[in-house]
């Protein structure tokens, strides 16, 4: 018998399976690339003047207030417009990295300024260079600072990374809505893909609360 | 470059656009009223000793903050159709950001109570005030001030999070130009002027709670 639509079965999972698998690696991606960037774009919001931190800081402020949605619809149309256009996953690396960038340049930037200035000078006192000063001291004293807001930012990357699928991306909640479409089993496959992004999130977030807590006394 | 940039047709369809903003605003003022009292009920709920209650509050809070809001905005829009429920667009955005904005608001007013020593509770009991003088004089103005910026900062976030309602096919802000774009072609154009007009309501929204906060903290936050 022919049906329009066929029921979920097993030789489905090859599609589900595509699908986490590109979420894992868009979020990875983005939550080093953006850390990395993150890390510098603070350090230099730290360290310079008023003026540059205001120019700084309201290019960010764009990537901030404005929906990621609509960056992806701009960023993808704009190189497809321009000749180039990229493969769905290397424009939502690139415009995913940035969002990333945009809130981890701020946690390490409270991170940094959270060090204080006395211990800087401490260090210099001691002979330390500068660069001595910002790998030894710096650095690891406020990046440990940081930490539970890292996390906080990187589970909030895995989850927004769902929106690459509106630039075409096989995502995990992509293939869900082509499963749907063709098996009209909205309930079952969404539970699925809910308990997938609960199982990463839900212990990574308790496991980040615990360290604030920790650190906190 | 040999793009040409054709804004004559956005223009056109400004009323259209405003409209859309006009939306936009709508649904993420009402699902933060909304959510802020069910957050209130959750974390009244999560500090209650009966079991019950405070264990639908975990179960609330846990599944809105660890989930994805797409993965809200489609549970409501596709999922709930298995029960025979099936909701407008409007009213899927919304009760998806409803639900989350309750599961992070919950946390906070939690937070912003519990931050409060019992001290103080029983100091204001010692000169001789009511429970409600307690809460009215004491524990409400400081609790408020503690929680103003993570609700101002989560009602941005519902105002950006509402631009989901493109997938699902609502009529705000991002559906609008949708809608628009695909009727006349000009994507870059239209997604510019969304995104300024986006832009927009978020620093408006940020300097008139920033306005507020001076109005009602006298500068000491």
């Amino acid at each position: 018998m022919n049906s329009l639509f066929t029921p979920l079965s097993w030789s489905d999972s090859g599609l589900i399976l595509t699908g986490v698998w590109n979420t894992i690696i868009i979020s990875v991606v983005a939550i080093v690339v953006g850390t990395l960037l993150g890390l510098i774009v603070g350090f230099l919001r730290a360290e310079s003047n008023k003026a540059v931190n205001i120019l700084f800081g309201s290019v960010l402020d764009v990537l901030r207030s404005v929906p990621l949605i609509i960056q992806l619809i701009l960023f993808s149309t704009f190189v497809g417009a321009m000749g180039n256009p990229l493969a769905p996953f290397v424009a939502g690396s690139i415009v995913l990295s940035l969002y990333t960038m945009a809130f981890m340049s701020e946690v390490f930037r409270s991170g940094f300024e959270s060090v204080s200035p006395s211990m800087q000078t401490a260090a210099r006192s001691l002979g330390m260079t500068k660069w001595q000063t910002i790998y030894h001291v710096r650095l690891p004293i406020g990046l440990r600072a940081v930490f539970p807001s890292w996390l906080g930012v990187s589970l909030s990357v895995i989850k927004d990374s769902a929106l690459v699928s509106v630039i075409g991306y096989m995502e995990l909640l992509r293939t869900s809505e082509q499963l749907i479409s063709r098996t009209q089993q909205p309930l079952e496959i969404l539970i699925g893909v809910g308990i997938f992004y609960f199982i990463i999130s839900y212990p990574l977030s308790h496991y980040g609360r615990y360290v604030e807590r920790k650190m906190a006394i | 470059m040999d793009y040409e940039f054709h804004w004559n047709v956005v223009f056109q369809n400004m009323p259209q656009l405003l409209n859309g903003a006009f939306v936009t605003l709508h649904v993420s003022v009402l699902a933060m009223l909304l959510g802020v009292v069910i957050a209130i009920l959750l974390a009244i709920a999560k500090m209650n000793s009966t079991r019950f209650f405070s264990q639908v509050a975990t179960v609330w809070v846990e599944i809105a903050r660890n989930t994805p809001a797409l993965f809200q905005i489609y549970m409501a829009y596709f999922g709930l159709g298995a029960f025979g429920i099936h909701l407008s667009p409007y009213v899927a955005v919304l009760s998806a950001l409803v639900f989350i904005n309750a599961g992070y608001l919950t946390e906070t007013f939690r937070g912003g109570f519990q931050s409060i020593p019992s001290t103080q509770y029983s100091a204001s009991k010692s000169l001789g005030m009511t429970s409600i003088q307690t809460y009215r004089y004491i524990i409400l103005p400081q609790m408020l001030r503690r929680i103003y910026h993570p609700m101002t900062n989560q009602f941005v976030w519902s105002i950006l999070m509402s631009s989901l309602g493109i997938l699902v096919g609502m009529s705000e802000l991002s559906g609008t130009t949708q809608r628009l774009q695909s009727l006349s072609f000009r994507t870059l154009e239209f997604f510019i002027v969304a995104a300024v007009m986006y832009f927009v309501i978020t620093k408006l929204v940020l300097f008139g709670s920033s306005l507020l906060a001076r109005r009602l903290f006298k500068g000491e936050i």
